[in-house]
């Protein structure tokens, strides 16, 4: 077989049962892009020793008839998780030459079921941005390219979404606090799934905004996204938040038929100036769920407007909580201290070198908002919007509504450099995919058509709470008829 | 709600993040944007309404109070900056 890093997980699954095709071969084929790949700039930390014994390892376990759902598929993992003994920096200086003594949940989980692990995945800075341009090792490219310039594959997980639309793995994890897998998914072409939040374990995942963030894969097909995240999954006692209920075969709920599914439009979706291509594609997807008899219902989400706002005093708070535990003393980067520095200098100067400028404005504002006399008026605030933003969802599933259709991005991918200096221009690539983490709802990205240049467009499900299962049959359904098979074409 | 550049020092000096002083003006300023975004919140009828503490109903577990994890020291310290005889190592804190 040629070509095999181009393959998916369900392919190379069944591929590799067959006997077709050895672990090792697909490994060494991902192995081989990565390596042509430097300009994409998508894999920070290659771990090829690994991957080859594991897919020794793999295609022992094949031999023997032992194969879990991931056995013998090479995946990128993002650099936010935690994998014993290789580089795990989330992106950032602070974290440099910092060797992880412990594996985190979802690796471990999917190591058990048999993945291969190819390298860690550049990202933005502790998966702070929408374009990757906020990480220490620079810029990831998006394969996707138009003219002259290099396009952004959006952000936080823009290397993971560089890599699997660049077929330099089979699939990736990405992390998602307020868009992070989705927008990124919808620049680069490829499907991207955020679960309910307590689906996937945080515990060794970096900690951006722990009532936000929640993992998910990164793949090429819906069907892929069903057999990653069903390995993904798992109730851990090591997160309190991790929800103790059954995983479900994900796959087995692909059946394409949809028929008599109420799907909501919800009007506070349709954003002043948005540009006529995400309109018209939201239009031809909600044709194509209505072609594959589904009911299309319009519906309110009234508080969709103050989502954005309310992220940004939330996620600065909870992570300048979060990120006060890189202080120079137990793990990362230490400032050079000069004679007569004592702890606080220490903090200042560690913190000042090893933080970049999105990541101290961030924690800065969490502090202002955390602090004595603004408690109320901003943090107590945001909190009981979101509250509210909670109940817009849960009023329309209360209505029997199934899944809700929206674009997932304003925009395709733009240029890297192009954004402003305005950082509030940068949070609203977001402004469709953030009310999902805030309501701690399920929500996919699926490829569904190119705007005039060529560049991928992408639009999203968003499903009632654990029930990722519906929620993936129904972007399989669009996924088929939406017939999205364009490929970046080769020019790294 | 506007920062100065005075605040901005303070939140800069409590975040524990040294900030030049000629970096403050364009702090305050880019702060000044963010607040004046989250400002809209204001707008929002929140009478009544119960702060988020969790977004999926859920208890949290309990478990039996026991030790289920421990002599670790050599994991704990192998990433330290300045690790010295089984401790975490610090400018001096007390005269």
């Amino acid at each position: 077989m040629a070509d095999l890093n181009k393959l998916g997980l369900a392919q190379a699954r069944d591929a590799l049962r067959k006997g077709d095709v050895t672990s090792v071969e697909l490994t060494e084929a991902c192995l081989d892009a990565i390596e042509g790949a430097g300009a994409l700039n998508a894999f920070v930390h290659h771990t090829p020793d690994i991957a080859r014994s594991q897919a020794a390892q793999a295609d022992a376990r094949i031999k023997a008839g032992d194969a879990p759902a991931m056995c013998g598929l090479p995946v990128g993992i993002k650099d936010l998780f935690c994998t014993k003994g290789v580089p795990s920096q989330a992106g950032s200086r602070i974290l440099e030459g910092f060797l992880p003594e412990y594996e985190s949940t979802i690796t471990r989980n999917l190591f058990d079921a048999g993945a291969v692990m190819l390298g860690k995945l550049n990202m933005d800075e502790f998966a702070m941005g929408s374009s990757n341009e906020t990480s220490v090792y620079g810029n990831a490219v998006n394969p996707w390219k138009v003219d002259e310039r290099q396009l952004t594959p959006g952000g936080s997980s823009g290397g993971s979404a560089s890599a699997v639309a660049a077929d330099l793995c089979l699939a990736a994890t990405g992390t998602d606090t307020g868009g992070s897998i989705r927008q990124p998914a919808a620049f680069t072409g490829i499907t991207g799934i955020k679960p309910t939040y307590g689906r996937c374990s945080r515990w060794g995942v970096v900690a951006f905004a722990s009532s936000l963030d929640q993992a998910g894969p990164m793949t090429k097909s819906v069907r892929d996204a069903a057999i990653m995240l069903e390995a993904m999954c798992s109730h851990d006692p090591r997160d309190s938040t991790s929800a103790d209920l059954p995983v479900p075969n994900f796959e087995a709920m692909l059946s394409g038929d949809i028929r008599g599914k109420k799907i909501g439009i919800p009007k506070e979706y349709r954003m002043d100036g948005m540009p006529d291509e995400i309109e018209a594609l939201w239009a031809s997807g909600t044709e194509m769920l209505r072609d594959a008899g589904a009911q299309i219902v319009d519906i309110s989400l009234p508080h969709t407007k103050y989502a954005l706002p309310a992220y940004y005093v939330i996620a600065p708070a909870e992570a300048s909580s979060n990120l006060a535990r890189y202080d120079g003393v137990r793990y990362g980067h230490r400032a050079r201290l000069e004679q007569g520095d004592g702890i606080t200098e220490m903090y200042e100067k560690t913190r000042a070198e090893g933080f970049g400028a999105e990541v101290q404005r961030r924690v800065m504002i969490g502090t202002y908002v955390l602090s004595a006399g603004f408690y109320d008026a901003y943090y107590n605030r945001a909190r009981k919007v979101r509250t509210l933003i909670k109940k817009d969802f849960e009023d329309v599933f209360a209505q029997g509504i199934d899944a809700i259709l929206t674009p997932a991005t304003p925009s395709a991918a733009f240029g890297l450099g192009e954004a402003s200096d305005d950082p509030v221009e940068m949070y609203l690539n977001d402004v469709f995919t953030v009310t999902v983490n805030m309501a701690g709802l399920p929500g996919i990205a699926v490829p569904a058509g190119q705007d005039k240049q060529g560049l991928p467009l992408g639009l999203q499900l968003i499903g009632r709470p654990w029930d990722e299962g519906d929620l993936l049959n129904t972007a399989y359904a669009l996924e088929a008829r939406a017939g999205f098979v364009a490929k970046p074409a080769k020019w790294w | 709600m506007s920062i100065d550049e005075s605040t901005a020092a303070r939140v800069a000096k409590l975040a524990r993040i040294r900030v030049e002083p000629d970096r403050l003006p364009a702090l305050a300023a880019e702060f000044n944007t963010i607040l004046g975004f989250i400002e809209q919140l204001g707008e929002v009828d929140v009478d009544g309404v119960e702060p988020m503490t969790s977004v999926t109903p859920q208890r949290l577990k309990r478990r039996v109070d026991e030790v289920t994890d421990g002599a670790q020291q050599e994991a704990v310290l192998a990433n330290a900056p300045d690790a010295r005889e089984g401790f975490f190592a610090v400018p001096k804190v007390v005269e």
